[in-house]
């Protein structure tokens, strides 16, 4: 009694958000389900095809291949060191479960790029638009990824699909903010000699924006990519397949060995696809 | 008909216009607006035409709203009230389409710090304006070469904006906007952002291409010299108002208050006022028909000791002078033309009396300000010259 009289916050009575946000999950599953059934196949589709497509490729080529894109696209060490470490990956057995990560990672990437950009762009341009959107991002960034990544299997069971949806929400934001950013950060005179030249704003943002903003945009690609191998990873709890499944199996079973070599696969690829990316954006700020 | 007309144009920045008008109209200044109001006036009530070909100048201090007003002619910026018409066209009624044809077609703009594109060549940016148009790419690039040409940058146009001189920079500007041959040339403190003496070579480069092209140029400065050197007319802002408008000499030798006097003191009037303006009319003139006596009396009743010699076109033809007038007439020579000389100095009516110094000094009779056509406009003696340093004095006008 004295307790509850020198703490008077214990009247309150406690705010049911928890169970809101239940019923308004069993709500939306219920009633989205044919969206999400739709969905989840095709991203389904898309996923196993592009796996077993990198799978069926010899590794060799595969390797090369790969060698060769980074050299095309940053230099000539990034190459070689593309090369060994894919090739350490193969030599720990690795190859099939790295790929499939990769194709998570891709997908992810990829869509996140879609939506975000877009949504970037959107929010450059429309305050209000800004206004609501960037503490939705805060939200999506520092919500500790267990918590959705639970929710999203209510929506598309486990397997690659809700992985690839917990990974978008993780890795869409610096997406959205870096292009918004890199829009806003176009000094002001050349916006306005587009205007006076008599640019439609569609002309303005093709010519003029989009182009500056350019190596903006691409370091929240670069950000986005590792983002979503970071999380395709976790991603592994429910039921992604690829290096997370291997990592999570050898914690299991205290295998500390293959956990390491499954954990230094991961750092080779997310080092090729951080590299190549970097330099991307890099090849961009001189033209 | 004028090419742009401006009619009471006045812009009123803030969320609350309505009430800082009211006020303008009660004769608040901007200061008191901007006190009880919030709002800040950028122009208030600005009026003036200009004519095809014409270079008008205006010049004003920080804050003298001549940004404001540029922007206010191509609706970069979008004016509180009053009206702008372009040919009899009017651009402040203009839908978001005809707006972009007029702004895409009808003027070009120059921009104080260049706003060239660091993503664009040289070329590229000077096809900008041909791109938006939607002009083909070999017809874009062909105009936009010859820009540059106008412009002396043959030879760069692969080059990146940042690897060019701040002048040359704005020489881009300046082809960008020549390329897609407007009326209309707006510039906005075109040259304020280069070193003196590149600013003073572009100033002369423009003016040699307006006497090419013969563009309606609207000219926005804050350097006096500036203005009167490139102004056909000037005209002075202050506080969102215009002060005065006139030709440079106007402004000059009438300044019509206490503000534009103080700013034109320190002007350097050799620089400035030209043949024309401090020549006077010769009163007198001899033709070659006319004796010696004739020409002597002529000379008496001026009390001058020489005078000039025309044809019936007021073509110079020389001079005699008096003494030698004198020694023919004893002589009972007839023959005008025999006495005369033809080492006379003729100046262009343009020239500056820093030039005109150099030349009376050496002449013993006046300068003849003479036309193309060789037409007498007018003499300079060399007292002329001296009063023409001395600005009357506004307050005693």
């Amino acid at each position: 009694m004295i307790e509850k009289i020198l703490n008077p916050l214990e009247y309150l009575p406690r705010l049911p958000l928890g169970e809101g946000i239940e019923v308004a999950i069993e709500w939306l599953r219920v009633h989205l389900s044919p969206v999400t059934r739709a969905l989840s196949e095709v991203m389904q589709s898309l996923i196993v095809r592009m796996t077993d497509g990198l799978i069926w490729l010899p590794p060799l080529v595969l390797i090369i291949l790969f060698s060769l894109i980074a050299w095309r696209l940053s230099n000539r060490s990034v190459a070689a060191f593309s090369f060994a470490g894919l090739i350490l990956i193969y030599n720990f057995g690795l190859w099939p479960a790295a790929m499939q990560t990769l194709s998570l990672v891709v997908l992810s990437a990829v869509v996140s790029i879609c939506i975000g950009i877009p949504m970037g762009i959107a929010g450059a341009r429309s305050e209000t638009f800004h206004r609501i959107v960037w503490p939705v991002l805060d939200l999506m960034q520092t919500l500790p990824a267990f918590v959705y990544l639970i929710p999203v299997v209510f929506f598309f069971r486990m397997g690659e699909v809700p992985a690839v949806m917990a990974t978008v929400v993780f890795a869409m934001p610096p997406v959205i903010r870096l292009t918004g950013l890199g829009i806003r950060q176009v000094p002001k005179e050349l916006v306005e000699a587009c205007g006076a030249f008599g640019t439609t704003e569609w002309q303005k943002l093709v010519k003029v924006q989009l182009p500056l903003a350019m190596p903006t945009i691409m370091a929240g690609v670069n950000q986005c990519i590792m983002l979503s191998l970071s999380m395709v990873v976790i991603a592994a709890m429910i039921g992604a397949p690829g290096l997370g499944t291997k990592v999570w199996g050898a914690i299991q079973r205290l295998n500390i060995g293959g956990g390491f070599e499954s954990g230094l696969a991961v750092v080779v690829l997310a080092i090729i696809l951080d590299r190549i990316t970097q330099n991307l954006q890099n090849k961009k700020i001189q033209g | 008909m004028s090419k742009i007309i401006i009619d009471g144009l006045t812009k009123v920045f803030g969320n609350n216009p309505a009430k800082a008008l009211q006020m303008l109209e009660q004769g608040f200044s901007k200061d008191e607006i901007l006190q009880k109001t919030g709002q800040a006036v950028g122009l208030n009530n600005v009026s003036f035409t200009i004519e095809a070909g014409e270079t008008f100048v205006v010049m004003g201090l920080s804050g003298s709203g001549k940004s404001t007003l540029i922007r206010c002619i191509n609706r970069l910026i979008e004016p509180t009230r009053g009206k702008v018409f372009v040919d009899g066209a009017e651009v402040t009624a203009m839908n978001e389409q005809e707006l972009r044809e007029f702004r895409r077609h009808k003027q070009a703009m120059v921009f104080q710090q260049f706003a060239l594109f660091p993503h664009r060549t040289v070329l590229e940016n000077a096809a900008f304006g041909l791109e938006i148009q939607d002009v083909g790419r070999p017809e874009r690039f062909e105009r936009a070469r010859e820009a540059l040409a106008l412009v002396g940058l043959t030879g760069w146009e692969d080059s990146y904006p940042h690897q060019l001189s701040g002048g040359m920079q704005q020489r881009v500007g300046l082809a960008r906007a020549l390329a897609v041959s407007p009326d209309i040339l707006l510039m906005d403190e075109a040259f304020s952002a280069l070193d003196p003496l590149i600013r003073r070579e572009m100033q002369d480069e423009l003016l040699e291409l307006q006497e090419k092209m013969n563009k309606t140029i609207f000219f926005i400065t804050h350097d006096l010299d500036e203005a009167l050197k490139i102004g056909d007319r000037v005209a002075l802002m202050k506080d969102g108002a215009v002060v005065q408008i006139g030709t440079p000499e106007e402004i000059l030798t009438h300044p019509a208050d206490e503000y534009v006097a103080r700013f034109v003191e320190d002007v350097d009037l050799s620089k400035v006022l030209t043949a024309e303006g401090v020549m006077k009319d010769p009163e007198v003139l001899a033709f070659p028909k006319d004796g010696p006596r004739v020409a002597m009396r002529k000379m008496k009743d001026k009390g001058i000791s020489s005078i000039f010699v025309v044809d019936r076109n007021r073509r110079l033809l020389g001079y005699v002078l008096m003494e030698e007038a004198a020694k023919a007439a004893d002589r009972g020579d007839p023959d005008l033309t025999k006495i005369m000389r033809t080492d006379c100095i003729k100046v262009p009516p343009e020239s500056t009396l820093n030039e005109l110094f150099e030349k009376s000094a050496t002449s013993v009779v006046p300068l003849v300000v003479v036309n193309e056509a060789g037409r007498i406009l007018g003499i300079i003696i060399r007292g002329v010259l001296l009063a023409g340093l001395v600005k009357e004095n506004y307050a005693n006008d």
